[in-house]
């Protein structure tokens, strides 16, 4: 069998006495989308924070790459060591420059370099033009490419930060309820986004609108998380039928009184 | 077309300032028109449009609010003026060949560490030095530990404060709070000609214009792409891969260099340096300057810097009672009803001016193109 791309084993982390992730394990292999849900407070956000290096884990193993002989322990990186091995993040509320303009925003992102020295006498290949054009129509903002950020309407703003995570080239996307405050066609198209990066890059979206998770769970694995631990993994429709996910979900379990 | 005409016509703008600051003043100076007082007071106002520069560099462009760059400025100034104080040599009141604070003190031979001040070189190289330090310190300090905001702006006041009262003292031995004074010499010139008093306004109006095209490059680099991100979306800089306190380090100490370039030109024209320029209410003027010329802006903090100290000089002899009461208003009105600052009234009045012709007229549709050129000059 492949190793994982990511391996999570036994982690947790405790914020002041409150639990947030316990004895969570969880693998991810290359080209997957997985769709990850869970009520509010299961520990989703926090989960990221862990893979992205914002938050430390308590104990527990945080690994990274697919190959067994040259992965990473993430635990000891900090966030801008962890994006340039391949991690990208999108925020749950859209995170752009506002006061850039949008091919500005893709310019800092655009893998490469990353240095004080480099940037000071950075120049953009035309090849790099070419891949930022590029992005700038798959994103439909090629209209807008010298509007500034913060002049987009938020689902906009949602594409651009999709954008920004791909110009990164990173292996693995964490995206962080990416159709929050979208219209239903524009969830929609987000959604096949999302399916025609699955493959060249791995994805862990996590979501709360289930038509969405649907469309994009199509082919896919659904993690349900549920007071920092996975509750159940599998397929969309046997998760959906799963009982333990019903009761958490609908407030009919003993945790549920809540 | 607006935007196309404000582009063409930026580095015409420079070259005339830059004509009328560094040629027909030093002339009309060599002519008599102006008297060596007048452009010694004109080149001390540059000099604060440079630690208005500095200000704003950290403020405007990487939201990096010090309240300590007069420290920078000072620490410069100092440095020079200990070369200054070389040079009086044993001209001074007890016709000691060292400073006259030393004897003072009790000293009959010259502190080790005052030896090396006799050259110029030395002291150039030590204007760059000790406040570099300083600020890598520091700064290595509050990036790394991720001190942001408001916790960053008290310390670096408090970074000042504690320094003043140890320049304060006099067993530091660098002239407790009377400072440095008595300047007598700098190159072999006497500072009192008028011909040495036109070279150092004349420096001073080229390290400005220096600073500022350095800056102008600075904020069109991906460097100053990404120091504008640090300042509106850190998170999502640091997210993309970018090691925001590297950046924050570099341009800390890119500003305490400036800042001390300014005061290091300030100290010969100006006549003295003391610890009361460390003091923290001028780290906060500096800010008032920025602030009230526009901040986020390079022509701002000189346009700041210039017209406040000008005003300040009226108004500390005409009313010298109120001089703060209409400092602060004035900092209260361009909160309240200026935000960009003294340059962004042209923009303003000329959107008022459109809405007066034509009341009807819907906004301007492409607002992206048009205020990014004036917010980024």
């Amino acid at each position: 069998m492949a190793h994982p791309l990511l391996t999570v084993e036994g982690v947790s982390k405790t914020y002041d006495g409150f639990k947030a992730i316990s004895e969570l394990t969880f693998y991810l292999f290359s080209g997957e989308l997985r769709t990850v849900i869970g009520p509010n407070g299961a520990g989703k956000s926090t989960f990221f924070d862990l893979i992205t290096g914002r938050a430390k884990p308590d104990r527990g193993k945080i690994e990274f790459g697919s190959d067994p002989s040259s992965h990473h322990d993430l635990t000891g990186l900090n966030e801008y060591e962890i994006n340039r091995l391949g991690i990208g993040r999108k925020f749950q509320t859209p995170s752009v420059y506002t006061e850039h303009t949008v091919w500005e925003n893709l310019v800092l992102s655009l893998h490469g370099p990353r240095g004080v020295f480099a940037s000071l006498f950075h120049r953009l290949s035309s090849t790099a033009r070419d891949r930022l054009d590029e992005l700038l129509r798959l994103v439909r903002l090629g209209e807008k490419r010298d509007w500034k950020a913060g002049l987009l309407a938020h689902g906009e703003k949602q594409w651009l930060e999709i954008g920004m995570l791909l110009a990164q080239d990173p292996k693995l996307l964490l995206v962080d309820e990416p159709a929050a405050g979208m219209t239903d066609e524009e969830t929609h198209r987000t959604g096949e986004l999302l399916l025609s990066l699955a493959g060249r890059h791995s994805l862990i979206v996590v979501e709360h609108d289930m038509t969405f998770v649907k469309q994009i769970a199509a082919h896919g694995q659904v993690t349900v998380l549920h007071q920092g631990t996975v509750l159940c993994e599998g397929k969309f429709d046997d998760v959906q039928a799963d009982q333990k996910v019903r009761e958490v979900y609908l407030g009919r379990g003993k945790h549920g009184t809540r | 077309m607006a935007t196309a005409r404000l582009r063409l016509s930026e580095p015409l703008a420079i070259t005339a300032a830059a004509v009328l600051f560094l040629g027909v003043f030093p002339f009309l100076h060599a002519q008599g028109v102006i008297s060596t007082f007048t452009l010694g007071v004109w080149g001390k106002y540059l000099c604060y449009a440079l630690l208005a520069i500095s200000v704003d560099l950290l403020w405007g462009y990487t939201g990096l609010l010090s309240l300590g760059q007069a420290l920078f400025f000072t620490l410069g100034g100092y440095m020079h003026g200990m070369y200054l104080m070389r040079m009086i040599g044993d001209l001074g009141q007890y016709k000691k060949p060292i400073p006259d604070f030393l004897v003072f003190l009790g000293w009959e031979r010259l502190p080790a560490f005052w030896e090396p001040f006799a050259s110029f070189p030395f002291a150039v190289a030590m204007v760059f030095a000790v406040p570099g330090v300083v600020a890598f310190l520091f700064g290595y300090l509050a990036f790394r530990s991720r001190i942001k905001g408001v916790y960053f702006s008290i310390l670096t006041q408090a970074l000042t404060y504690a320094a003043s009262i140890m320049f304060f003292r006099n067993n530091l031995l660098l002239g407790g709070n009377n400072g440095f004074t008595d300047f007598k010499f700098i190159l072999g010139h006497r500072l009192a000609d008028p011909a040495t008093a036109r070279a150092l306004y004349a420096a001073s109006a080229l390290a400005l214009l220096l600073a500022f095209l350095f800056c102008r490059w600075l904020s069109r680099t991906k460097f100053g792409l990404v120091q504008q991100a640090i300042r509106d979306g850190e998170n999502r800089v640091l997210f993309s891969g970018y090691a925001t306190a590297h950046f924050k380090l570099f341009i800390f100490v890119v500003a305490a260099w400036i800042a001390a370039i300014g005061g290091a030109l300030y100290t010969p024209q100006v006549g003295i340096i003391n610890p009361s320029e460390m003091q923290a209410d001028k780290s906060l003027e500096a800010v008032v300057w920025v602030a009230v010329g526009g901040r986020g802006t390079l022509l701002g903090p000189i346009v700041g810097a210039i017209g406040i100290n000008a005003l300040k000089s009226w108004a500390t002899r005409a009313y010298p009672d109120l001089w703060l009461i209409i400092l602060g208003t004035l900092f209260i009105l361009v909160v309240l009803f200026l935000p960009g600052g003294i340059v962004s009234l042209p923009a303003r009045l000329k959107a008022l001016w459109q809405r007066f012709r034509s009341p009807r007229l819907p906004d301007p549709a492409p607002p992206a193109a048009a205020e990014s050129a004036s917010a980024k000059p």
